[in-house]
């Protein structure tokens, strides 16, 4: 089957040639303009998450083992990434576990690359400390560790952090639907809770 | 599966059936109006802090920078995407990369595939070909499954079963779920958060045992060969990460030069679309990750009429569209007559250019009539993020329809009056009609006759303005 592509493939970019004979290829992109600066970064991201129906809750490093137990239910499941700074007593590290044994877990702590302000979002890089896209996938409650100096302003800000041969998951708030009469129920397939600990 | 598109009536009789129904007219004004506050409130608050038209022009300029050099960066792509671990197929037209597909899915004997809302899959019709060969794919967008299990047809870019109330999706989900693996609990209600979970339930089976996904993409970065997804409900993240295999099929406009290009982009889609700073879910992935989601990592490049598109100097900015769906939801036509009277999954104002574009003209009168399905009042193009002059592209249309027919069939009369005005008013108001149908006329005939060169130019103002007439009438002034 790749073989048979090989045809196609010269055919639509000499079709591309042929549409374009005459145009000149460098074209000038304006700039993206960027927002005015805002006075405490930190706040407004901590705004925009809880905008999205997220828990936020800011907290200083040595309370942060303390507050990463209190986001988790009394009996939970927990998974956690390798790499995770913060001791999760109980919990599971990740051993490459299946969807299905994914499935049994109630909770998952990871921490997260960049945070952005305007948006409210949070990326995660799947690096030490974050794991696998899996684990912050399939439990239904998401406990994201974000340190106050990753916090940038805006998009543009965030782009040049992140490495683009690793994968990205951006996440704004809990998985969300308004599909049915545009009333919008926060928890579809992703995490249904969405528990950010912003730690100073 | 889903029912098809193929052998829709023209607009003017799909939209004067749709007229009719009064549901229809109730979801889309209430669903379109919605939307349309949420958007202008975060275009203001982006304008207050920065500038909305310099963003637009930011993000206009990725893609069309993009579309001049198309062919240097699908070749970029190409290699970036091979070196990452991912296989890469081209694809002429919608069978060809049907063919790829199936092929795929049947060399790893299985007969199920999990699905992200992906238009350009509806566009090749992929579901129903993948059934053609014994695979069931699963939709696993909520309204999507809504649609797929209704046996019905989307409506909309982005809520495509906006025409469907809760009622209804109760009923569907009791009779229909069942069939299609994990029932929806006997006591269901029509609670939209009841429904969810179900859906949550029913699909959670589903991508727990999928050995492969499949998806389309927002954006393919030629850099650095990275694909991007943007959604809602983490049905996409499920699809891309949980299955062994991952097939993407991806039209060649979705390229972008570089990484830094998403920034624009990431930011006015959202914003344009839901009405939202940023969609809950963005995943990217740069072919095969050792040890994390999918490890055989497909990607169809598909034309399927895109270089005809590019090859039109006037219509070729179509191909910027990045799918928000804004231009639908600030349409009048459109929020009178829903989507399916377009005839095609591409509906609105986009796709009364984007189909005869990337179809021709002169073929079939379904196509021929829907760049006059419009009032040519320029709220697509005020609305458009990635400032596509819609009513510009629609008026050099009419005049290739009008080319296509000259010294043929006199067709063009009947579709420039019935076009716009059937949805916008009633054909028994003839007084409008015919303002119509001169309008229409003296359009085909400037047009028709000279060359259109600037995409620049606007194209004439009607006596009285789209607007003015809206007032004037109060919207038509039917119930319905
Ligand atoms: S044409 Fe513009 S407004 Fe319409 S869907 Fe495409 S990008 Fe959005």
């Amino acid at each position: 089957m790749v073989e048979a592509s090989k045809p196609a493939r010269e055919e639509i970019l000499g079709r591309v040639r042929r549409a374009l004979a005459g145009v000149e290829p460098g074209y000038a992109v304006p700039p993206s303009p960027r927002i005015a600066p805002v006075s405490d970064v930190v706040a407004h991201f901590a705004e925009r998450v809880a905008d999205y129906r997220a828990v936020v809750e800011r907290c200083s490093a040595a309370d942060l083992a303390a507050g990463v137990a209190a986001a988790l239910p009394a009996g939970a499941r927990v998974v956690v990434p390798a790499g995770l700074t913060v001791p999760v007593p109980g919990a599971d590290e990740d051993a490459g576990f299946t969807a299905a044994e994914l499935d049994g877990y109630d909770a998952v702590v990871t921490e997260a690359r960049v945070g952005i302000a305007e948006t409210g979002t949070i990326v995660l890089d799947h690096g030490p400390g974050q794991g696998r896209r899996a684990i912050s996938l399939v439990p239904d409650r998401h406990v994201c560790i974000v340190r106050a100096d990753q916090v940038v302003p805006d998009v543009p800000d965030a782009l040049p952090l992140l490495d683009p041969r690793r994968p990205h998951t951006w996440i704004s708030g809990p998985s969300a639907t308004s599909d049915i009469e545009l009333d919008r129920v926060e928890g579809v397939h992703g995490p249904r809770t969405l528990h950010v600990l912003l730690v100073d | 599966m889903s029912a098809t598109f193929v052998g829709m009536p023209a607009f003017p009789a799909a939209a004067h059936a749709a007229l009719g129904n009064a549901q229809l007219r109730h979801n889309l004004a209430h669903a379109t109006g919605t939307i349309r506050a949420k958007r202008q409130r975060l275009v203001d608050e982006l304008d207050a802090s920065c500038s909305w038209e310099e963003l637009r022009l930011a993000g206009a300029g990725v893609k069309e920078s993009a579309l001049v050099d198309l062919g240097t960066h699908l070749e970029r792509l190409e290699e970036t995407l091979t070196a990452n671990g991912a296989t890469v197929h081209w694809a002429r037209d919608a069978a060809e990369a049907n063919a790829v597909v199936a092929a795929i899915v049947k060399a790893h004997g299985v007969d199920e595939v999990v699905k992200v809302k992906s238009m350009v899959t509806q566009e090749i019709g992929l579901n129903e070909a993948l059934a053609a060969e014994g695979i069931a794919a699963w939709e696993t967008d909520l309204a999507e499954l809504i649609v797929q299990l209704g046996d019905d047809l989307p409506s909309h870019i982005l809520v495509p079963a906006i025409h469907r109330n809760r009622a209804e999706i109760r009923e569907i989900f009791l009779e229909r779920m069942a069939a299609a693996g994990r029932p929806a609990p006997a006591d269901l209600t029509d609670e939209p958060a009841a429904l969810a979970a179900a859906a949550r339930e029913h699909l959670r089976e589903k991508f727990l045992r999928a050995k492969v996904g499949i998806s389309g993409a927002n954006f393919a970065v030629a850099e650095t060969g990275t694909l991007v997804v943007v959604e809602s409900e983490g049905n996409g993240r499920m699809c891309l990460t949980l299955p062994e295999v991952l097939v993407s099929v991806v039209g060649i406009e979705k390229v972008v030069p570089t990484f830094h290009d998403l920034d624009s982009l990431l930011r006015l889609l959202p914003r344009s679309s839901t009405g939202e700073r940023m969609n809950p879910y963005t995943s990217t992935w740069s072919g095969v990750t050792p040890g994390d989601g999918p490890q055989e990592v497909h990607v169809v490049l598909l034309d399927n009429g895109r270089t005809n598109a590019l090859a039109d100097e006037v219509g070729r900015q179509a191909l910027r569209c990045i799918r928000c769906s804004a231009c639908l939801n600030v349409c009048p036509v459109y929020e009178r007559t829903g989507g399916h009277a377009y005839g095609s999954v591409y509906p609105g104002p986009i796709g009364a250019i984007l189909n005869p574009l990337l179809k021709g003209v002169g073929h079939d009168d379904q196509v021929d009539s829907l760049p006059y399905a419009s009032s040519l009042c320029g709220a697509c193009f005020e609305a458009c993020p990635v400032r596509i002059d819609i009513p510009s592209v629609l008026v050099d249309q009419r005049a290739k329809v009008v080319d296509a027919h000259r010294g043929g069939r006199p067709k063009v009369e009947a579709l420039a009056f019935k076009g716009a005005a059937v949805a916008l008013s009633d054909s028994r108001r003839l007084g409008l009609g015919e303002r119509f149908t001169g309008l229409g006329l003296r359009i085909g005939r400037r047009f028709g006759a000279s060359k259109w060169t600037s995409a620049r130019d606007l194209p004439p103002a009607p006596r009285e303005s789209f607007r003015a007439w809206w007032r004037r009438t109060e919207g038509g002034g039917h119930g319905g």
